[in-house]
């Protein structure tokens, strides 16, 4: 009878210690970022069970910032994608990764520059992320549509107006348009334009920069592309964008690397063979897009350490960014993993081009950009101005004014 | 032991004394115990959140962090009126001005697509019911499905779908418009003064409010049509013959008998669709992106609300605006009960 009290005894206590080493490790995160979860799976199975919760992109980001500001139905790992990273990095809600035990600014110098910049909350430095891919901005073209239209790709490349010009020539012989929004265009100029160390349209003590020469320049070209009626109208992601690739409605796209990859996968994988990528017009360098792991701060400390091991693993070793890259064509942040043999592979896609090397340069030459908790916002004044001069005929001055005014208001709160 | 028994009787006796006052008590609290999870459940689901945000309206709060008492701070910033140019309150400059502050033109979206969609509503679900009252005796069970499907069919299916047949360059309410303006007899294009000959882009700012309206309209033009119909059922058959003997027409009978029957009817759709309309969020949502559309022509005051708590993290102020909301749908429930409630 003792033993069997003993044993039972023993069971007791074993029993949160085994429940314990059955808990799996939490991960939220959206479509195709959940597909390096999948992948990291078996890399990882060794060290720990993944349990992934998947919601559509919009639904993820509004359900983890919910959770987080609740503090309930927290994730271990929250997968962040760079268009919500300044709202969340700032929030608060997110564990500081520079600090002890974790340590995370020791790995930055493996990591691609300007991403972890991008990750750290502009009041104290903390580092609330780590960045796991990365999006370094490309022009996609359709060649077979240019050498119809007699625009060799080099026309394409120049400066803006190079770029305008190619494309009139191919709306008067083809009818096709150069690109699907005037929109894209004017967010590339933003972008690539910005100083290091400054953000997109916050400088460093927070002051909305809308009367920066840089957004009068893409607005002005914006502008033009409407008024020549060089771009198609369409709304990235909407299905006339998505059958325009297909029906080769427009013949140049401004994106992250990683459209070559949903053009081949789902988007107009019929179009194989017939894009090439470059770089940007203008000898511009942009980020766009970008995916993130981080911590919420409020979960316990022994898992946030398992959070913080799994989190490690993504974005610094190297079999799982290569792997990652391999398989779904996730552009790596580690660096190590941009050195690999891999990258200097033709792609099947874009006619053979071994475009990654193109990427992987543009990566080095990116700027640092500062992200704000409120860029969300002063992106949609933003957007909703140059609607009112691409459809509206507002003056740019005017705009750019109203928008100044706006965002100030909203930040002066 | 006599004495100890009649202790014990009068023991029994108080005991039983006690007893009943207790199962009176009992009875007493039993309906308020069995209604008590309703209760309970509102006051935590429904009465608790109305409260908290009423009071989270003074107060300014990103979700995460501390509230800060702001006073009437909140509203002060939704409604936003300052440097209005009140001296022009009569010219379009004024309102011009107004519309670009985010409340008031969500709000004026809201009105504007409420009433392009309701009225006209109400307007064909009337006679319709009417048509189906009078007219259809078999099979109107079933048409009035047909027209009731719209209504249960889920709204992402059916937005999606008319996103699909307004695309401006491979839709098919293009194709079939263009293909009429386009259609050609003897050399000529005869119907190109009615309909459009080049592709419509239904994304421009201008348009953008009417395919909402348009879907809103089609979507709840079956309900009205089921509550007018329900409605005419009970109207006593007796005055609609006194009134065929006396030589009235259908046309008179629906204006003069039907019509003032239906009145609390139409109080309770028109009060439906007022608060219905102040509140619409999912299909000019999913329609327009979750954008609003090209400078936000189709953003309502529901989807506005929901930019300024999650995409502005400022969920003080949109508390405010779900409060001002709630007065703008008291004020006009207020007017259509001054309109159209029955009086006795």
């Amino acid at each position: 009878l003792n033993l069997q009290r003993r044993k039972l005894l023993a069971a007791g206590w074993a029993w949160p210690l085994l429940a314990r080493a059955s808990d799996p490790l939490r991960v939220a995160s959206y479509p195709s970022l959940d597909e390096g979860i999948k992948v990291a799976r078996p890399l990882y199975a060794a060290r720990g069970d993944i349990q992934l919760s998947t919601l559509a992109y919009g639904d993820h980001h509004n359900a983890m910032l919910t959770s987080l500001m609740t503090r309930t139905s927290l994730p271990d790992v929250v997968g962040i994608e760079v268009s919500f990273l300044g709202k969340l990095v700032e929030s608060g809600a997110l564990e500081d990764l520079s600090q002890p035990p974790y340590n995370a600014l020791r790995h930055a110098p493996q990591l691609v520059p300007y991403t972890v910049a991008q990750a750290r909350r502009s009041t104290d430095g903390a580092l609330c992320a780590m960045p796991v891919d990365i999006g370094p901005g490309t022009l996609l073209y359709r060649r077979d549509l240019l050498q119809q239209s007699g625009v060799a790709a080099e026309q394409l490349l120049g400066s803006w107006a190079d770029y305008l010009a190619a494309g009139r020539q191919v709306k008067a012989r083809s009818g096709r348009f150069l690109l699907p929004n005037a929109s894209s265009l004017c967010n590339l100029i933003l972008r690539a334009n910005v100083p290091s160390g400054q953000g997109i349209f916050f400088d460093r003590n927070n002051q909305p920069q809308f009367d920066q020469p840089r957004f009068e320049q893409a607005f002005e070209l914006a502008r033009q592309v409407r008024r020549d009626r060089l771009d198609a109208r369409f709304t990235a992601w909407a299905t006339e964008w998505v059958e325009g690739f297909k029906r080769g409605a427009f013949v140049t796209e401004m994106s992250g690397a990683w459209l070559a990859g949903h053009l081949a996968s789902y988007l107009a994988p019929d179009t194989r063979g017939l894009w090439r990528a470059s770089q940007l017009p203008a000898g511009a360098f942009a980020s766009w897009g970008g995916s993130f792991y981080g911590i919420p701060a409020a979960l316990p400390a022994d898992r946030k350490l398992r959070a913080w091991r799994f989190i490690e693993f993504l974005a610094t070793d190297l079999s799982m960014q290569l792997a990652a890259l391999k398989q779904l064509d996730a552009y790596p942040a580690l660096r190590a993993a941009a050195q690999d043999p891999f990258m200097e592979l033709p792609i099947p896609f874009l006619g053979g081009q071994p475009a990654r090397l193109l990427w992987r340069e543009a990566s080095t030459r990116i700027p640092a950009l500062v992200l704000n908790r409120l860029d969300p916002i002063a992106n949609e004044v933003m957007t909703g101005e140059l609607d009112r001069v691409l459809e509206g005929g507002k003056p740019v001055v005017n705009a750019l004014r109203d928008a100044q005014r706006k965002v100030l208001r909203r930040v002066r709160r | 032991m006599r004495n100890e028994r009649c202790c014990a009787v009068s023991a029994a006796d108080s005991t039983a004394a006690h007893r009943k006052p207790r199962r009176l008590v009992s009875r007493r609290w039993a309906p308020y115990l069995f209604i008590s999870p309703f209760f309970i459940l509102f006051a935590v689901f429904g009465l608790y959140p109305l409260l908290f945000s009423a009071y989270v309206s003074f107060f300014r709060w990103d979700g995460v962090g501390a509230l800060r008492w702001e006073g009437l701070g909140n509203y002060v910033y939704a409604l936003y009126l300052e440097d209005l140019p009140w001296s022009q309150f009569f010219s379009g400059t004024f309102w011009a001005d107004l519309y670009e502050r985010d409340f008031w033109r969500a709000l004026g979206n809201t009105l504007w697509i409420g009433l392009v969609a309701s009225l006209p509503q109400h307007l064909i679900a009337l006679p319709l019911a009417w048509f189906l009252h009078t007219r259809f005796q078999l099979g109107r069970n079933a048409t009035l499905g047909i027209y009731f499907l719209p209504f249960i069919t889920n709204t992402v299916a059916i937005v999606l779908v008319f996103q699909a047949m307004f695309s401006a360059q491979y839709g098919l309410v293009n194709s079939l418009l263009v293909g009429l303006g386009t259609w050609q007899l003897a050399g000529v294009q005869p119907l190109a003064w009615l309909f459009p000959t080049e592709l419509v882009d239904w994304g421009r700012p201008e348009k953008t409010k009417w395919v909402v309206a348009f879907v809103v309209w089609w979507r709840y033009v079956g309900w009205n049509t089921v509550l007018y119909l329900a409605a005419l059922q009970t109207i006593p058959q007796d005055l609609f013959e006194a009134a065929r003997v006396d030589g009235a027409s259908r046309w008179r009978q629906f204006i003069h008998i039907a019509l003032p029957q239906l009145r609390p009817m139409l109080f309770f759709a028109i009060t439906l669709s007022l608060i219905g309309s102040l509140q619409l969020f999912e299909e000019p949502y999913i329609l327009t992106g979750g954008t609003g559309g090209v400078i936000q022509e189709a953003e309502t005051s529901a989807m506005y609300l929901l930019k300024v708590a999650l995409n502005e993290g400022d969920f003080g102020t949109a508390s405010a605006i779900a409060w001002l909301l709630f007065l703008v749908v008291a004020a006009f429930t207020a007017l259509n009960n001054r309109v159209l409630k029955p009086k006795d």
